[in-house]
């Protein structure tokens, strides 16, 4: 049983209950694990049309067969559930250690049922599990909780996943927080936590992970590791400036979005980047578990101090928001780790405020803080600590800019694709990447199929990023290889320098298997078909297959990516017919056949 | 021909971010690449005027070159 632990945990808050279970092999191998296996019993276990808010929801936090092994970057966990969001599956990931410490508690995932009648968090320490009273806890900032239970827990040691206040009060944003700074953060599944009254999970395991085959795997992972030394963005690039070393190459290709995407070009991109934040206000790198690249950032302004900000935080808050104040990002993105915010829908909710305001759609006199106008430092950073303690006008803007923009009559103000605030790259300027949003399981995306890779960034091929040639079928195998990382617990930013032939081998010798890479993508495409069927039967329709009409209309104004539009209609129909869907993005039967999903 | 020129990240060590600098017709991005001391190998991304480019590619006066190492992320 290498790889896996083998027995997950099944919490039922509303009765109390905490019951051991076998897992079922060849199903978890079926779905590989983490984000495949959790999306395959939620499927089984809830009705897709169900409230995501209601007690009949389920959360689960799954860890894959590679999670917590020797093999480099596996520190990684999904928060699996349905989002109250965007209606969607929602599946979170997350490094840091609280993953591999669950897998050395033994346990390859835990599913947390019904509604505790008060305040509690699920305590587990090798092997046992009990449910503890959290009302102490509750209403308290995430750094503040997890510092508190590791102290109650008596074993500094211990991981600590949480949320903070933006999950009790069931912000549609709301994170779930592990190791202070790390966040399962978009599609809003803290608020699944809150709604339960559930606030962290703490877990200690002292196990040891032992590969099938010891000597194939010292191998197979020395040759891993030497790839990933020798690899320039993952020995270089990563490391030195961490991910916001991208906000000046996406800013100078033109596809930065600027104030809400109305401009894609920001002047002053510089101040606000990933060179000037190593230069001003950076205290050393961090790493996850097991992870040879050390991407983290830990920076500190005045008495501000914490990890991030990362690539999309920074770019949400500055860009978005056309603030170009470094040390106001590092204060917003505090905020939102400590009231459990997803940063990047929390930035793009108030870059959506902002535009309504400019718009005069918002008035002065209906908001009790700063005026919300671009370029405001102040606005950033009050706003973002009004919506995680939905506090005033903060709460509208804590259910998102979808929401928001609805409630006003100008739902296409938000930038958004199924309720999911968009990240850092305008797809007008990088067609497959834009098809990739349209067509994300869980909405507007960018690491369910990251072509900015191929399109940007050259890996593992340049692709020219305004042909439309080939890119349905680029899209598609990114998406299927993503689910195979995600599902065996690795971290993306591996495939810089490994491709699937890698995790091929490492998976086999340490689960002890013999199988082809392309029954490990073909694992890949069964779980995008899952999570595909899922969203219909919840009701989500391939209409919402789309991008918000500005990026379809409105041609770039400025920059090296000026005139483009997105052309999404010429790229659905070619990606629904790789993909073996139908002309209405419905998934053939005879594909689901093949899939074995039917 | 006076054409600007922008460094990134690892490249801005014991360089600068931002300069102007002067090339007889007929230059190329190589010829760039080589004064300033940066090998084809190392230079992961080349930009002319925010369009991909190659280091065959010859400048024109006023073209705006940046220069990036390897780098992912996001």
């Amino acid at each position: 049983m290498a790889g896996y632990c083998g027995k997950f945990l099944r919490v039922n808050l509303s009765t109390g209950e905490i019951k051991e279970e076998k897992l079922d092999l060849a199903m978890a191998k079926k779905f590989i694990g983490g984000r495949g296996l959790a999306t395959y019993i939620l499927s089984g276990e809830i009705k897709p049309g169900i409230d995501p808010l209601d007690s009949a929801n389920k959360i689960i936090f799954a860890t894959g067969p590679l999670t917590g092994s020797r093999a480099p970057a596996t520190g990684r966990h999904m928060v699996v559930t349905k989002s109250p969001l965007s209606g969607t599956v929602a599946s979170s990931n997350s490094g840091g250690f609280w993953g591999a410490e669950l897998k050395r508690a033994g346990f390859d995932l835990i599913i947390v049922e019904g509604k505790s009648e008060k305040p509690c968090y699920i305590s587990i320490k090798d092997g046992a599990a009990e449910i503890k009273d959290a009302e102490k806890y509750w209403g308290k900032l995430v750094s503040e909780v997890t510092d508190g239970l590791v102290e109650e827990s008596g074993d500094p040691k211990c991981r600590v996943l949480c949320i903070g206040p933006a999950g009790e009060k069931l912000s549609m944003l709301a994170a779930v927080m592990n190791d202070t700074y790390r966040a399962a953060g978009r599609s809003g599944v803290g608020a699944v936590m809150g709604s339960k009254n559930l606030k962290a999970i703490v877990v200690r395991g002292t196990g040891r992970m032992v590969p099938a085959e010891p000597e194939q795997t010292k191998k197979v992972l020395e040759e891993v590791r030497k790839k990933i030394k020798e690899n320039d963005v993952t020995a270089k690039g990563l490391p030195t400036y961490g991910t916001s070393v991208l906000v000046n190459v996406i800013n100078e290709i033109g596809i930065y979005p600027t104030n809400n995407f109305q401009k894609s070009y920001f002047e002053t991109a510089d101040k606000v980047s990933g060179e000037a934040l190593a230069e001003k206000y950076l205290v050393k790198n961090m790493a996850c578990y097991g992870c040879p690249i050390a991407c983290g950032r830990y920076s500190k302004v005045g008495d501000v101090e914490g990890e991030g900000p990362e690539y999309e935080t920074l770019w949400a808050y500055s860009a978005n928001c056309g603030v170009d104040d470094l040390a106001a990002v590092i204060k917003a993105n505090k905020w939102c780790n400590e009231y459990g915010l997803d940063t990047i829908s929390a930035g793009a909710t108030i870059a959506c405020a902002m535009e309504m305001y400019e718009k005069g759609i918002i008035k002065p006199d209906e908001i009790d803080g700063p005026p919300l106008e671009f370029g405001s430092s102040e606005a950033i950073v009050e706003w973002s600590r009004k919506m995680g303690a939905s506090e005033g006008f903060g709460a509208k803007l804590a259910l998102g800019s979808y929401r928001l923009a609805q409630e006003y009559g100008v739902a296409e103000l938000s930038m958004s694709v199924k309720k999911l605030e968009l990240p850092a790259y305008d797809p007008r300027g990088v067609q497959g990447h834009g098809l990739q949003y349209a067509t994300s399981n869980r909405g507007g995306c960018h690491v369910r199929g990251y072509m900015i890779s191929p399109e940007i960034l050259g890996i593992p091929e340049q692709l020219d990023r305004f042909s439309l040639e080939g890119k349905a079928l680029w899209v598609k195998m990114f998406q299927d290889l993503t689910a195979v990382i995600d599902s065996l617990g690795f971290c993306l930013f591996t495939s810089f320098a490994l491709n699937v032939d890698d995790y091929t081998d490492m998976f086999n010798s340490i689960v002890g298997e013999e199988w082809e890479p392309g029954r490990l993508l073909e694992a890949g495409e069964r779980i995008w078909n899952l999570e595909r069927m899922f969203n219909l039967k919840a009701g989500v329709t391939p209409e919402s297959d789309s991008l918000p009409k500005r990026l379809l209309e409105e041609p770039i104004p400025d920059g090296p990516s000026k005139g483009q539009v997105h052309r999404l209609s010429e790229l659905l129909p070619q990606y629904y017919k790789e993909r073996g869907w139908d002309e209405q993005g419905i998934p053939s039967g005879t594909r689901l056949s093949m899939l074995d999903i039917a | 021909m006076v054409v600007e020129v922008k460094l990134f990240a690892t490249f801005r060590k014991g360089r600068f971010k931002e300069r102007e600098m002067e090339f007889s017709e007929g230059s190329s991005l190589g010829d760039l690449l080589k004064r300033l001391k940066i090998s084809r190998e190392e230079a992961g991304l080349l930009l002319l005027n925010g369009q991909y480019a190659s280091w065959k590619d010859k400048l024109t006066a006023h073209d705006v070159v940046s220069i990036f190492p390897s780098l992912g992320g996001g």
